[in-house]
């Protein structure tokens, strides 16, 4: 698959067109009755938009489900390789990563069951380069030295989990009126705790201050932290609603998290996507 | 704020028994509408005095805050979580605990100036939200922490994990209960800065262990946070016995 057509997957409507188009797969939902629609569902979840929003959401949860797996597919992959090359280091990282892990391959099962028990197939895995072309050695499996690759193993992992953070909250809205949703935000509250401690490991804090990408953070993944500088929330400039520390610009930025949109979540995940 | 009109019914102000509400909640685990959500040693013991307990006889007259219903009611009840976060970081910063690392301190500094900018966001939403209709607003609580020890790093340190999990869980819970978007997203930006929280207080609790995001907190089978109603939320919060303003929230699931 390549970088053009997978994008493709993503804004057109044929993305499920091997199966039925997104709005047939939501009338098929409906024809099946609650009933039946609920017994094929995995753990109680249906998509079944409510009135309010229905419109201006209609056929999203789809999409954004999808959209997630595939954040997911990265994330799982790229983990279970780092921890089967023998580049993370015993104790407190590998602890770690084994927990992140786990999580992200249950994230995998979760929204491919999900969507599955929604009578949706699931977006397959795309092929994964982590070297980035060539840029990166994560796994040491270009021989560029263990350290090294482990060092580029932690950047691009907070760069991964940040992004996740970002991608989830710009499904939200998506998700509203879906049974998706406050499963999407565990598992976007998860991504932050994740976040958190992959940055602390690094030795940063772990929110995000100003747009900072944090040391040794490549340039190329700027994108993942353009935004985050922002401190109007819902209208309002947060840094004049008091004095002192708390209404500073750097605790301004980091008191909240900022969402991505799909395309720009996309254009840095397909860094990683074989052409 | 733009002005995304959230359907407000006034709520109902709670003049009926209030005492007999509050002990219902002191007395018994009572799951559902009609729980009074504040802790005071005094109140938590006494009996009723008549099974007609006449009004407001805990209140000095003033109705009961209720939080309300819809988005309204979900700003509110976040409000009062975060005035509960700020306040308490407020006192941890201006008393460390004995022996504070560096790193700590700077953990405990960032969350203080975080929680305390929340706050003053939501008192900022809900006043925008609510159009100067300031009875609307859920007024400022007032806290006593016991006995709880402030110069007492694992007392601090278990009580910021305690409110920051809860944080994550009452975020997650609340948010299909939203009906604007950008009060959503709004929630999420926020949630997400607690998680964060939460992870890397854990992390000072235990260091070197898979707490950040523990199996206590994330299933280990789907890999999901916890999510939790408000009646849910309030209860444990009411009975860390910290919060001593009551207030209802009874439109709340």
């Amino acid at each position: 698959m390549n970088i053009i057509q997978f994008l493709d997957a993503f804004t057109t409507d044929n993305f499920l067109a091997n199966k039925s188009s997104r709005r047939q797969a939501f009338s098929t939902m409906g024809s099946l009755g609650k009933k039946a629609a609920m017994a094929v569902v995995p753990l109680g979840l249906a998509l079944k938009p409510k009135a309010a929003y229905a419109a201006a959401m209609q056929n999203d949860p789809v999409g954004a489900l999808q959209f997630a797996l595939t954040l997911e597919y990265l994330e799982d992959e790229f983990y279970r390789t780092g921890l089967d090359c023998d580049i993370i280091p015993e104790g407190r990282a590998e602890t770690v990563y084994m927990q992140i892990s786990k999580h992200e391959k249950a994230h995998v099962d979760f929204l491919i069951s999900g969507l599955e028990g929604a009578g949706v197939e699931p977006v397959t895995k795309p092929e994964f380069d982590f070297t980035a072309g060539g840029l990166f050695d994560p796994f040491n499996l270009g021989g560029i030295g263990k350290d090294i690759a482990y060092a580029q193993f932690l950047a691009l992992s907070q760069a991964f989990e940040d992004t996740g953070v970002r991608a989830y909250k710009g499904q939200a809205t998506n998700l509203m009126g879906s049974d998706f949703l406050t499963p999407a935000l565990q598992i976007h509250s998860v991504e932050a705790r994740h976040a958190s401690e992959v940055r602390r490991l690094r030795g940063l804090k772990g929110w995000i201050t100003l747009n900072e990408r944090g040391e040794g953070i490549p340039e190329q993944a700027q994108g993942v932290y353009n935004g985050e500088e922002n401190v109007t929330q819902g209208g309002v400039d947060v840094t004049t609603l008091g004095d002192g520390s708390p209404f500073g610009e750097a605790a301004s930025t980091e008191a909240y998290d900022e969402p991505l949109a799909k395309e720009d979540v996309l254009a840095i995940a397909a860094l990683f996507i074989k052409a | 704020m733009k002005r995304n009109v959230v359907k407000v019914i006034k709520p109902k102000l709670i003049v009926g028994s209030p005492r007999r509400q509050f002990l219902k909640l002191s007395g018994m685990a009572v799951i559902g509408s009609g729980l009074l959500y504040a802790c005071s040693k005094d109140d938590a013991v006494r009996m009723p005095d008549s099974e007609n307990p006449t009004p407001n006889p805990d209140t000095d007259g003033d109705p009961v805050f209720d939080l309300g219903e819809g988005d309204l009611g979900v700003l509110n009840y976040a409000y009062a979580l975060e005035q509960l976060e700020a306040d308490f970081y407020t006192k941890v910063v201006n008393s460390f605990y004995v022996n504070i690392s560096d790193e700590e301190m700077s953990v405990l500094m960032d969350l203080y100036n975080h929680e305390v900018n929340h706050r003053e966001f939501f008192k900022a939403a809900i006043t925008a939200a609510v159009a100067g209709d300031t009875d609307l607003i859920l007024p400022t609580l007032e806290f006593d922490y016991g006995d709880l020890d402030f110069t007492n790093r694992d007392q601090i340190l278990g009580v910021a994990k305690t409110l920051e999990d809860t944080g994550v869980a009452a975020y997650n819970g609340a948010g299909r209960l939203l009906m604007n978007p950008d009060y959503l997203l709004l929630a999420g930006k926020i949630v997400s800065v607690e998680a964060r929280h939460a992870a890397a207080i854990r992390t000072l609790i235990n260091p070197g262990s898979a707490d950040f995001a523990g199996d206590d907190v994330v299933t280990t089978d789907t890999g999901l946070d916890q999510a939790l109603d408000p009646s849910v939320i309030l209860n444990a919060v009411s009975g860390l016995g910290y919060i001593q303003t009551p207030f209802t929230a009874n439109f709340l699931p």
